[in-house]
C-alpha cells in the first residue's frame, strides 16, 4: 500500500504518481492523507487501482476516471468524477455542484446530498445518491441512470434526452419535456440489482421513474416554417 | 473569479483568537483573488451616542494627527483614534452625519470606509497576506470578520474599489459574483438618499441591503427582497452589529460551504479555507442551499 500525504507532497506529485501506474502498476492500493479540501485529487487515472483519500477533497476529483476504484473519506467540492469513463467513484459525504457532469460510465455513489446540477448532461454513467440533490439536476443527460433515495430540487430533468432517473423521494419539479413514467418489472428489476451494487438498502418499488417525453430533442418538421 | 469568507464566534472565550483564526482562511483564498483583499471586523464596540469610522486616504501620505486635531476643534468634542498602516480608526461622541460632514469639508480626499458602532473595515491592493500583514490581522480581537480576495471584472483594481462594502451603519457585505442591473439600481438608491463612493456593482448589493434595513426591514426580510431585486449571480457573505448572513442566488453559480462547530460559524467560498479551522474535522460541514438564507445573530446587541 502507497500513502501520500498531501501536507508534505504536492497534488501534482499524487497524480503523476498515479499516472505513473498507467500499464506498469507498482501498487494497487493507495491512501491520500490530508486532503484538506484541496483540488484535482486522482485526476485522469488510467488504471484499475483502489485509491482512498482521507478528508474534505475540493474540486474535480477523481475527474475523467477510468477503471480506478476511488473512495473519498469526506465531502467533496464541485465536479467530482466529472466525465468519469468507467471505475468506481464512492464519497462518504456530500458533493457540491455538478457530480458527475458529463460522465460516459461507471458508477458514481453519494451517500450523503448532492448539490445542484447532478449529472447535467450525464453520457452513461450511474448515479446513485443516498440524499438529496439540487436543481437542474440531469439536464441535458443523454444516457445512463440517476438514482435518488431522497428529494430531488426544482427542473429536474430539464430537456433530457435518453437518461433514466429514479427517485424515492419529492420532486420539486420536472423541468421540460421530463414526465414520470411506469415502472415495469424489468425497470423495478434493474433499479434493485444497482441499489443493491451501490450498497443501499433500498426497495425499488418504493421508487418512481422519470424519463424524456421525447417531444424535445428532435426537430420537428412542422416547425420547419418557423425559419 | 474572487473568493469569501467569514467567521462568525459562538464561544466568546476564541474572541482574543478572532484575527489569527481569519488570517488563514483569508490567504487560503489567494487563489481566488489575488487583486486586492480587505476585511470587515466586528468588535471593540464604542457606547451608546458614540460613533465609530474607518478612514482610509486615497493619497500616500496623509497626517492623521493634523486632521484630527482639527476635526477635534470643529466638533467641540474628544476624540479617540489611531493609526493602522494606511488607515485610521476615529471614535467620536458625535452624530455620523456631522462627522461625516466635517471630515468631506476639512478632508475631501479622505474615504470613509465604515461607519457604526462596532464595525472596522480594511482593505486595499495587493495579495491576501500583504494587507492581513499590512493591518496587523493576525493580533486583532473581535465577535465576528467576514472579507474577500477580489479577482476584477465588474470595475477597476483600485482601493475604493476593494471589497468589502459598507454603505449603513455597522453593515457590510461580502460578494463573490457579478450583478447585472447595478447601474440602474444605484440611479434608483442614489434617489432614496443611498451615498455611493464607486462604480463597483457589490456596493449597490451593499446600499440595497442598507436601504431596506432603513425603512425598517429586518436583516431577513431584506436579504428575502434581495433575491427579487438583484439580478446576477453572487453568494453573499453579511455582517451586522450582532450578526453574520450568508445568501446564494437561486442558480447558484457561486460556490460557497458552510461550518459549524458550539464554537463557531464558518464560511468560505472553497472548503480549503476552512480546514486550518480547530475543530474542522468534526464540524457539521455543508453546502447553503439557493435563494435561501442562513443568519445567526447574539440576543444582545
Amino acid at each position: 500500500m502507497k500513502t501520500i500525504d498531501l501536507s508534505v507532497a504536492t497534488v501534482r506529485d499524487l497524480n503523476q504518481a498515479l499516472h505513473d501506474q498507467v500499464n506498469n502498476v507498482q501498487d494497487r492500493e493507495w491512501v491520500v492523507t490530508h486532503a484538506n479540501g484541496a483540488h484535482n485529487l486522482a485526476v485522469g487515472v488510467n488504471e484499475a487501482v483502489s485509491i482512498d483519500i482521507q478528508g474534505h477533497a475540493g474540486y474535480y476529483c477523481a475527474g475523467m476516471n477510468q477503471k480506478a476504484s476511488i473512495t473519498v473519506h469526506g465531502n467533496v467540492g464541485v465536479g467530482c468524477a466529472e466525465n468519469m469513463m468507467s471505475g468506481y467513484v464512492r464519497v462518504k459525504g456530500s458533493a457540491s455542484q455538478a457530480a458527475g457532469a458529463t460522465a460516459h460510465g461507471g458508477l458514481l455513489v453519494i451517500e450523503g446530498d448532492a448539490g445542484a446540477r447532478c449529472g447535467i448532461s450525464m453520457k452513461g454513467i450511474d448515479i446513485v445518491v443516498g440524499g438529496s440533490i439540487g436543481h437542474m439536476s440531469c439536464f441535458m443527460g443523454q444516457a445512463g441512470r440517476l438514482v435518488v433515495c431522497g428529494d430531488a430540487g426544482d427542473a429536474l430533468g430539464d430537456s433530457l434526452y435518453e437518461t433514466k432517473i429514479f427517485v424515492k423521494g419529492s420532486v420539486e419539479s420536472l423541468g421540460s419535456d421530463c414526465i414520470e413514467k411506469e415502472m415495469r418489472p424489468e425497470h423495478i428489476e434493474e433499479l434493485q440489482e444497482l441499489l443493491n451494487r451501490a450498497g443501499f438498502n433500498e426497495k425499488a418499488t418504493d421508487f418512481k421513474r422519470y424519463g424524456s417525453a421525447r417531444q424535445l430533442y428532435n426537430f420537428k418538421v412542422d416547425n420547419a416554417s418557423a425559419y | 473569479m474572487c473568493g469569501i469568507v467569514g467567521l462568525y464566534l459562538k464561544n466568546p472565550a476564541l474572541e482574543s483568537q478572532l484575527g489569527k483564526l481569519f488570517e488563514p482562511m483569508l490567504e487560503a483564498m489567494t487563489d481566488r483573488g489575488p487583486d486586492s483583499a480587505g476585511f470587515a471586523i466586528y468588535g471593540d464596540e464604542v457606547a451608546d451616542g458614540w460613533i465609530k469610522l474607518t478612514l482610509q486616504s486615497t493619497t500616500e501620505s496623509s497626517d492623521w494627527k493634523a486632521l484630527m486635531g482639527e476635526l477635534e476643534g470643529r466638533l467641540a468634542t474628544s476624540l479617540n483614534w489611531f493609526q493602522n498602516a494606511s488607515a485610521a480608526v476615529l471614535k467620536a461622541k458625535a452624530e455620523e452625519a456631522v462627522v461625516r460632514a466635517a471630515l468631506a469639508e476639512l478632508a475631501p480626499g479622505v474615504r470613509i470606509m465604515s461607519a457604526g458602532q462596532s464595525i472596522e473595515i480594511l482593505k486595499g491592493m495587493g495579495l491576501p497576506k500583504e494587507i492581513s500583514e499590512r493591518f496587523g490581522l493576525a493580533n486583532m480581537k473581535g465577535s465576528h470578520i467576514i472579507g474577500h480576495t477580489r479577482m476584477a471584472t465588474e470595475s477597476a483594481v483600485t482601493m475604493e474599489g476593494s471589497h468589502p462594502f459598507s454603505t449603513g451603519a455597522d453593515l457590510c457585505l461580502v460578494h463573490n459574483g457579478s450583478l447585472s442591473n447595478h447601474f440602474r439600481l444605484r440611479q434608483e438608491l442614489r434617489r432614496e438618499g443611498i451615498n455611493f463612493e464607486t462604480e463597483n456593482d457589490t456596493e449597490v448589493a451593499a446600499g440595497y441591503l442598507a436601504w431596506r434595513l432603513q425603512q425598517g426591514d429586518s436583516l431577513k426580510t431584506a436579504l428575502d427582497s434581495s433575491l427579487e431585486a438583484l439580478d446576477g449571480f453572487f453568494t453573499f457573505a453579511i455582517g451586522t452589529r450582532n450578526g453574520f448572513a450568508v445568501i446564494r442566488d437561486p442558480i447558484a453559480c457561486k460556490p460557497a460551504i458552510l461550518a459549524e462547530t458550539d464554537d463557531y460559524v464558518a464560511m468560505a467560498s472553497e472548503y480549503q479555507a476552512l480546514s486550518s479551522l480547530p475543530g474542522i474535522e468534526k464540524a457539521k460541514v455543508w453546502e447553503p442551499v439557493p435563494a435561501t438564507m442562513y443568519i445567526w445573530e447574539r440576543e444582545s446587541a
